[in-house]
């Protein structure tokens, strides 16, 4: 009777992103497909009956296929995700349940352009949606404001780049908080209502703002957003905090 | 339903308790310190922060902060339970007993429980009898620094013998009456009491 | 309430879907104390490794919902905090 039950999910693949952070695919048969920007809760369940639980978003568009990728970033001191990124190998089994959460989600099929603002690894469910919207050749503006704390903790750096010099319309726009490439001259702080506001010249104030990331940075640049005028229905949040690891 | 997979090569942040009967049935010992918050975080300035007790006594007595912290006050090493099954041991806790908070007022004769109340709304009830005899004390410092916010600070309630959810963090008051009333958990599912030793972790437990 | 232990509601919908049959995060609800609509998602998530969940309103603070799972599998839900849930 339930409405979401725990499927086995195998390991299919696993991609180092960066060197915190890995993508994991996985082979979930009874998968029903999901939209960008949902979770899966993940359960791992140890030999003598112990059981984990947490929740990763979702960083694949929708295939049609029971296949899913995650990403996940290393919490140090964490229970669930140093597992995850030192110890999973190919063939592995744990369970997932979703698609979960039908707040922080994007149409396709929408038209209003698109700002897209992320911390860290809270880029994940934000991928999924440049994924989902490259795949339906969408020619919808789309913009990513995204906040690293050095260029080599940028996930999904070559993907974004080859997706950006397609032409379609997506613009991606880096900032690094602690250390930058060399000459480089964008933004090198945390995001904050300046930025948005010149982010938001080229987007427009009729923009659909997904924001994911630490509490933080989520809470500051939602603040910016209303500030800056746009309302409360146009912005979606996401906070990714320490509930665990 | 079929039994769930083990992940090969999970074990999970747990150990399994070694201690002989030092931990209670059906908890894992950690050396983390999980913060558990019902609610936004209070940072009330110490300047406006005050302890009261109050209720069945002859006349309520409130503490400034600095009045309390005049008090007399001493480590408590203590090892904590918490009812989502984390056990942490030897825990170095700073504060006042409660036993010294009472000797300042006169307790009314049908005194018999009290109720624990916090910045942002939590209380958590406990008869008279479980927090007297230097069995629960009001803890400002936490492993010789002062209890930062999200553990509870400037000051939080510790019962040790008790389900961590009983040791009220941004404590304010302890109110004394003479009829047991539920307080956040209690009234939701929990037990009244929350004796670890006995797996008192919910109502009908 | 710049507060790095909140999350959104959304971080529990597995254990609301769990409960409620079907996805809850995009279900509006009214907060009782302050009248504030909005999606149960972005209600503001506390206590996710505590005794229960605990959301509250993102305006007022106050608790619209409460959470617990209980030792037989099933769950007790507090909804006193939600003058309604549009279904």
């Amino acid at each position: 009777m339930a409405a979401i039950s725990w499927l086995v999910a195998t390991v299919a693949a696993i991609r180092a992103e960066t060197p915190r952070v890995k993508t994991i695919s996985l082979n979930v048969p009874g998968w029903t497909s999901h939209r960008a920007g949902q979770h899966v809760d993940v359960r791992l369940t140890a030999a003598d009956g112990y059981q984990a639980e947490r929740s990763y978003s979702i960083a694949s568009a929708p295939t049609g296929q029971p296949l899913i990728d995650l990403t996940v970033e290393r919490v140090p001191d964490g229970e669930v995700s140093p597992f995850l990124i030192d110890e999973l190998r190919l063939g592995d089994r744990f369970e997932v349940r979703g698609p979960i959460g039908g707040y922080f989600v994007r149409d396709p099929a929408a038209v209003d352009p698109l700002l897209l603002i992320a911390g860290g690894s809270g880029i994940v469910p934000l991928m999924a949606m440049i994924r989902d919207r490259s795949k339906v050749m969408s020619r919808v503006p789309c913009t990513l404001l995204y906040s690293s704390r050095t260029p080599d903790d940028v996930i999904y750096a070559t993907e974004l780049h080859q997706l950006a010099q397609s032409g379609d319309g997506l613009r991606i726009i880096d900032t690094f908080t602690r250390v930058q490439p060399p000459g480089w001259t964008g933004y090198a702080r945390r995001i904050d209502m300046a930025m948005i506001s010149e982010v938001l010249e080229t987007t427009g104030r009729k923009a659909q703002a997904f924001v994911c990331g630490p509490t933080p940075l989520v809470e500051s640049a939602a603040e910016a957003l209303v500030g800056l005028g746009l309302s409360p229905g146009q912005i979606k949040t996401e906070r990714f905090g320490p509930s665990g690891g | 339903m079929a039994e769930p997979p083990v992940t090969r090569g999970f074990v999970g942040r747990r150990r399994t308790p070694d201690q002989g009967k030092r931990v209670p049935p059906g908890q894992y010992v950690t050396t983390d310190f999980p913060v558990l918050s019902a609610g936004p975080t209070p940072h009330t300035p110490l300047d406006r922060w005050t302890l009261t007790v109050e209720g069945l006594v002859a006349a309520p007595k409130s503490w400034s902060w600095q009045e309390f912290q005049a008090l007399p006050s001493r480590d408590f090493v203590v090892d904590i339970s918490c009812v989502t099954k984390w056990t942490r041991l030897d825990m170095r806790w700073h504060g006042v007993s409660v036993d010294t908070l009472l000797e300042s007022v006169d307790l009314d004769k049908s005194a018999a429980f009290v109720i624990a109340y916090s910045d942002g709304g939590y209380t958590t009830n406990l008869p008279l009898a479980d927090v007297v005899n230097d069995q629960a004390f009001v803890a400002y410092g936490y492993d010789g620094a002062p209890m930062t916010p999200e553990h509870g600070g400037p000051a939080r309630l510790v019962v040790p013998h008790l389900y961590f959810w009983k040791s009220a963090k941004w404590i304010r008051g302890l109110r004394i009456v003479d009829r047991d009333q539920p307080g956040f958990w209690e009234s939701f599912g929990y037990h009244n009491r929350g004796d670890p030793w006995l797996e008192e972790r919910y109502s009908g437990d | 309430m710049d507060d790095q232990y909140t999350l959104d509601a959304n971080a529990v919908g597995g254990m609301l879907m769990e409960i409620f049959g079907s996805d809850m995060t995009s279900v509006p609800s009214q907060c009782t104390h302050c009248g504030n609509v909005a999606q149960v998602g972005s209600l503001r998530a506390y206590g996710l490794n505590g005794p229960g969940v605990v959301l509250r309103c993102s305006i007022c603070t106050e608790i619209v919902i409460r959470l617990v799972r209980r030792a037989d599998g099933g769950f007790l839900v507090d909804a006193r905090g939600a003058s309604y849930l549009r279904l």
